[in-house]
């Protein structure tokens, strides 16, 4: 499994690439990382150095631009996102769909549901 | 890639794998199956009776919200003909309850159930903001969960009910079975094994109808059935979210989904192998009495986010029952050895009085290793001198704690 490029890449060489929208959600307490924002629409590069953009990508793109918080280990661990926190790709198990390898379509819900909240 | 069929109907689009065996389902053949399961631990381990009051111990969380939702579900398609109540606890933190309390009260109307709220400052004269007030930050998950573990009993006892449920799910059990193996703590583990516990004990019986459930499909049921739950962090403890043995259940789940369960049933088969204890795997696979455990021993978890985790207050707080533990528990390993030659190997079914006969010879023994050590008979279930509550010490834990807190007690806290 390919591992989570965390440092930010610069905007300049995404410039002439089309864009893709996706709507991205946060819940089971992962909103509280988010701005306590449940929902979050993108709009990302259709590729990335040629090749389509994947969910790792985008995981990517979240935890360096999305996400204010700091406490970065508590969304990506290890270079991967955080074991406990489930992903669902227009309602699909990621497992399902190729997980992190997962290429985004336009139009693609991404939800991602926290399993280590408490009540 | 092409959309994968449900393995069970194979028509609809396959949206969940499940962990226990990658088998890959729709939705409505997840929702319909994961109801089926909790449904075989229910009956298999004859958990309720008919006409039986149960109270759904609701924090508004997902577990025993999703709790609440299929034991309603399931009690009317199955014809259990159980009185459901939701009984939640209020801890007294600001900011904290207020919400999931919220939830907790439109589950109510959702589900049709009434519901009883029980504050900590009416069941001990303290809310946990005053006790953080007096004790400070570190350690207080100790007295939320010995408090919260009694609040439950005891609101369940003030509406006159005898069985509690609680959404403690397989990631939880296995969670609490590897903080009690790294502790060396046989008897507790054997103790959170169980599905049921303190039902010849005390008035109360606690019972994990979820016990066999995946955490991931909770949340997953959670979400396709649109339920309507809670996600918070007690603000108390907010390392609780990096637990340590929660991170590793959840890294085990990434390499091998079935670890989860393995470990749970791993706890069951060494539950059975602690002397005078008994645990109770899946009650298909034959029934056994139910364990011995006193509830304010049977430590599932202190509060909801840090189940089964050990900080550094807790540790301390422990450290007087865990070192009579040990001694009793060495003492009966030997006792164990001493036994196997004239009675036949200990099988699930020996239970019961095989505990006060065991810890006379015990005392005659004195183990040669220890000598300073007086030998505690670590369970000899009484009531607390205090409040009644009972428990395997003079004082129960929450008495204990409270004794602290009213001596430390601020003049000032008008």
């Amino acid at each position: 499994m390919a591992s989570i490029d965390t440092t930010p890449r610069k905007a300049a060489d995404d410039s002439d690439i089309p864009n893709i929208s996706i709507q991205v959600e946060f819940s089971g307490g992962l909103e509280m990382l988010f701005s306590s924002q449940r929902r979050h629409s993108l709009s990302l590069p259709a590729t990335e150095q040629g090749t389509p953009i994947t969910i790792a990508s985008l995981i990517n793109h979240l935890c360096n631009h999305t996400m204010k918080d700091t406490r970065k280990e508590l969304f990506i661990l290890d270079d991967h996102l955080r074991p406990g926190i489930l992903v669902l790709i227009n309602d699909a198990d990621w497992e399902l769909e190729g997980e992190e390898a997962y290429e985004l379509q336009n139009g693609d819900n991404i939800l991602f549901v926290s399993t280590l909240h408490g009540g | 890639m092409p959309p994968v069929l449900c393995a069970i109907c194979h028509t609809e689009r396959a949206l969940i794998k499940r962990p226990k065996n990658h088998q890959k389902l729709c939705k409505a053949c997840f929702i319909r199956i994961f109801e089926d399961e909790v449904h075989h631990t229910i009956t298999s381990s004859e958990l309720f009776f008919r006409g039986e009051r149960v109270a759904i111990g609701a924090s508004g969380g997902k577990d025993s919200t999703v709790l609440a939702s299929v034991l309603k579900t399931l009690n009317e398609r199955h014809g259990y003909g159980v009185d459901l109540i939701l009984l939640s606890i209020d801890e007294g933190i600001k900011g904290y309850r207020d919400d999931s309390l919220e939830t907790v009260k439109r589950n109510a109307k959702q589900y049709d159930m009434p519901l009883k709220i029980v504050g900590y400052d009416e069941l001990y004269g303290w809310t946990m903001d005053q006790v953080v007030e007096t004790i400070g930050k570190k350690g207080n998950c100790t007295y939320c969960g010995v408090f919260r573990r009694q609040a439950l009993d005891r609101g369940a006892k003030m509406l006159g009910i005898k069985h509690v449920v609680t959404g403690h799910n397989a990631d939880d059990v296995a969670e609490t079975i590897l903080m009690n193996l790294l502790r060396g703590d046989l008897p507790r583990l054997s103790r959170s094994t169980s599905i049921v516990t303190g039902s010849d004990a005390s008035a109360v019986k606690r019972s994990k109808p979820l016990k066999y459930a995946y955490e991931k499909e909770i949340v997953l049921y959670a979400h396709h059935k649109k339920l309507d739950y809670f996600s918070t962090e007690c603000i108390y403890s907010p390392e609780a979210f990096r637990g340590s043995a929660r991170s590793l259940i959840k890294s085990l789940e990434k390499v091998r989904p079935s670890a989860i369960l393995d470990v749970v049933r791993s706890g069951e088969d060494m539950a059975r192998l602690v002397p005078g204890a008994t645990s109770d795997s899946c009650g298909c696979k034959g029934k056994t009495p139910s364990s011995h455990a006193s509830a304010d021993e049977d430590n599932v978890g202190g509060c909801g986010s840090a189940n089964g985790q050990a900080t550094g207050g807790e540790m301390a707080a422990m450290d007087r029952q865990l070192r009579e533990n040990e001694v009793a528990e060495a003492a009966n390993l030997e006792t164990e050895i001493t036994t196997t030659k004239t009675t036949p190997a200990p099988t699930s079914t020996s239970t019961s009085n095989g505990h006060r006969p065991d810890k006379q010879r015990i005392k005659e023994r004195s183990k040669p290793g220890t000598p300073g050590l007086p030998i505690i008979p670590k369970q000899k279930l009484g009531t607390c001198e205090k409040c009644g509550y009972m428990s395997s010490q003079k004082l129960c834990q929450a008495c204990m704690l409270l004794e602290g807190l009213n001596k430390n007690r601020p003049e000032i806290s008008i």
